[in-house]
């Protein structure tokens, strides 16, 4: 990572003052009904705004991709958005409520506005259909008046955009190695030219120097083109380098969201410390690595009070009565409001939350 | 294309040993065919018949065992099974190229329309779990579970004996001359309904379960979710990503299903006395016809290599993973 902008040591660029273009208020999913209910999650608000890079981070279980799929209305059963709301801001008009949407809008609203590279590339594509078909059939569906030439002349350049060559429009996935068919994905999800691109674990699957070749194109990319991004990982010390902003989720919340160069200086909840501290960084002076002690929640039975008490080191006597809630926190190293927020007691004791 | 002439010479080498063994059985059979024979028709063969006779069970002494194949072989190559007993002196080539049609048009029409009815029903109850097609599951899995014979029977008692709404046995109006004339192709069709309609029924469930647990399967499947996501027309995504993938084994299914046609239909044809090759089969077998026997095993064998080439041959198509690059 060359640019400036990306790197974790010098400021990013404030990025709360742009325009939103996703707001999720108090969005609560459960996977199924009734008594058997598991609530995945709880009350989660966060802001997209436009053309930023925003992270998610979180263990397995917190509710990151859960999140990504409720925002497109792609959970399936038994997943149930049980509160909340979505609003996207287009370019232009009036924000629209995508949990409102019948399935008409919707589906012109999918891939449109928003379009998601998938964890696992190996799977994403369908095995018995060419590159081309896959690349085409969401031109045919989105504008109807392209003509077949128009739309593989686009496949052609979507592909040279991801830096594959476009004569591999003929192939089948399974003549692609796994990096060129993530990449494929990437040129999929930009074939409308979407405003949001949800990326989930978009590199997990593939080596590391695949992930640094494949996360650089996109930055380049994003720059070229313009869109906002949600980077879904559990690798933090990625985020850091790549996104502007990032949300920490821990059992089901959002438990802290801040710059990423803020979170890596000073992180303001226990747990984004021991996430931080699990990873080592990429760039800067080396740092001892603990990790959190403990494993995940177990979202049938959640902790009283905050969900991380019982392996937060700074745990004390509220933690495990009362639920933390996310509110705003001013930077004590800078003087600027930074739109940061965090849900932990340690941080203010003047808020109540619930018993 | 390689790998289709390589698939072609397997099945060569196959339709090539299966061929032998079935020259080899009567040859290896303990007893002597051609004695029970003589017995039966006492008198009435001919000496030239005799001979033709020892010559295809291998009985002609004065031969080796190498020369009896050669011949057998060019006897294959004219189109000469033998001459059957049942049917005498009606050559077996003969009397198979009479019941075949029947056959091929009853269950060929019938195997098809399982396959797409079950099929169709399947990609549905599949795609929309939880929909009233679920509960036609259990509805299709009893009916194909009662032994075919005794729903062919229950059907003629009931619409046949009954209700006489149907006949209750052969192919066609036997005061007709078999001919492509109007009165006797409505005649056969009508004939055709009720082993036509136990035989869809019973095979249906089958291909319905199939495909909807294929479906269940390929839905959950990460490209399937990107269809969705990349908001496709709904029925793009259900015929084009998951459809199209569950039905794979399905395929396979009724390509070697198409083998069993021509022989296995015993029981159908056996029911309701209808003059197709499993009921000459079954003639064949009482009266002792090894001729006939014979040369019924023998286009069974070839009809199930040549499905068996075809089922090959699609999956190819449609599943380019099986395809060999070059």
């Amino acid at each position: 990572m060359s640019t400036s902008a990306t790197s974790p040591v010098s400021a990013p660029p404030r990025s709360s003052t742009r325009p939103p273009v996703l707001e999720i208020g108090g969005l609560s999913v459960d996977y199924g009904v009734g008594d058997g209910a598991v609530r995945a999650l709880h009350d989660v608000d966060l802001t997209l705004r436009r053309g930023e890079v925003l992270g998610l981070a979180g263990e397995s279980g917190s509710g990151k991709s859960t999140l990504a799929y409720a925002v497109t209305r792609l959970l399936s059963p038994p997943g149930v958005i049980t509160g909340g709301d979505v609003r996207y801001h287009p370019r232009e008009g009036e924000p629209v409520d995508v949990l409102a949407m019948t399935p008409q809008e919707l589906r012109a609203f999918r891939w449109q506005e928003v379009s998601i590279v998938f964890q696992g590339a190996m799977n994403s594509l369908n095995p018995v259909h060419t590159v081309r078909t896959q690349l085409t059939d969401v031109l045919k569906a989105h504008r109807p008046r392209m003509s077949r030439e128009e739309r593989t002349g686009r496949a052609r350049e979507l592909l040279s955009l991801v830096g594959i060559s476009p004569d591999r429009l003929g192939a089948y996935p399974h003549q692609l190695s796994g990096g060129m068919r993530q990449r494929v994905m990437i040129a999929m999800a930009l074939a409308l030219e979407p405003e949001i691109v949800v990326m989930d674990e978009p590199t997990t699957a593939l080596d590391v120097v695949m992930q640094r070749q494949i996360l650089r194109q996109l930055v380049r990319l994003r720059e070229e083109l313009d869109f906002s991004v949600v980077f879904i990982t559990h690798d933090i010390s990625l985020l850091i380098e790549f996104s502007d902003r990032i949300a920490i989720m821990y059992g089901g919340r959002v438990v802290e969201q801040a710059g990423a160069a803020d979170i890596y200086r000073d992180p303001r909840h226990p747990y984004s410390h021991g996430l931080l501290h699990s990873f080592p960084a990429l760039h800067g002076p080396r740092r001892e690595l603990t990790g959190i002690p403990g494993s995940p929640p177990d979202l049938r039975a959640m902790p009283s009070g905050c969900a991380f008490h019982p392996r937060c080191p700074k745990a004390f006597e509220p933690c495990g009565l009362r639920t933390p809630h996310l509110a705003p926190v001013t930077d004590t190293g800078t003087d600027t409001d930074t739109g940061r927020s965090v849900a932990c007691w340690l941080n203010d004791d003047r808020r109540s939350g619930e018993s | 294309m390689k790998f289709v002439l390589q698939r072609l010479a397997f099945y060569l080498l196959t339709a090539w040993a299966a061929i032998t063994i079935n020259f080899l059985i009567p040859r290896l059979m303990p007893g002597d065919p051609v004695q029970s024979l003589l017995a039966r028709y006492q008198g009435q063969l001919s000496s030239k018949s005799i001979a033709s006779l020892e010559a295809l069970f291998g009985l002609d002494r004065d031969r080796s065992l190498w020369q009896q194949y050669t011949d057998y072989w060019a006897s294959l190559f004219r189109g000469d099974l033998g001459t059957s007993f049942t049917f005498f002196p009606t050559p077996v080539s003969e009397v198979i190229a009479q019941s075949l049609p029947w056959t091929l048009a009853l269950v060929g029409t019938t195997t098809l329309i399982s396959f797409l009815l079950g099929t169709g029903i399947g990609i549905f109850a599949g795609w929309k779990r939880g929909s009233w097609l679920d509960g036609l599951l259990p509805v299709t899995t009893f009916i194909s579970a009662i032994p075919y014979f005794w729903l062919g029977l229950i059907a003629i008692a009931v619409f046949a004996v009954q209700w006489p709404l149907f006949p209750a046995s052969g192919g066609y109006d036997t005061s007709l001359v078999p001919s492509l004339s109007g009165a006797f192709v409505s005649s056969a069709l009508y004939h055709a309904v009720l082993p036509g309609v136990t035989v869809v029924l019973s095979a249906m469930a089958g291909w319905v379960l199939g495909m909807r647990n294929m479906m269940v399967t390929v839905s959950s499947e990460d490209y399937v979710m990107v269809a969705q996501a990349k908001g496709l027309p709904e029925r793009r995504v259900m015929f084009s990503y998951a459809a199209r993938n569950a039905i794979l084994p399905n395929v396979s299914g009724f390509a070697l299903s198409l083998g069993f046609i021509v022989g296995g239909t015993l029981l159908v044809e056996m029911v309701f006395s209808y003059p197709g090759i499993g009921y000459v089969l079954f003639q064949g077998v009482g009266a002792k016809d090894y001729p006939l026997m014979q040369g019924v095993f023998l286009i069974i064998t070839l009809a199930v290599l040549a499905a068996n080439l075809l089922a090959d041959l699609l999956y190819m198509i449609l599943d380019p993973r099986t395809r060999k690059e070059g």
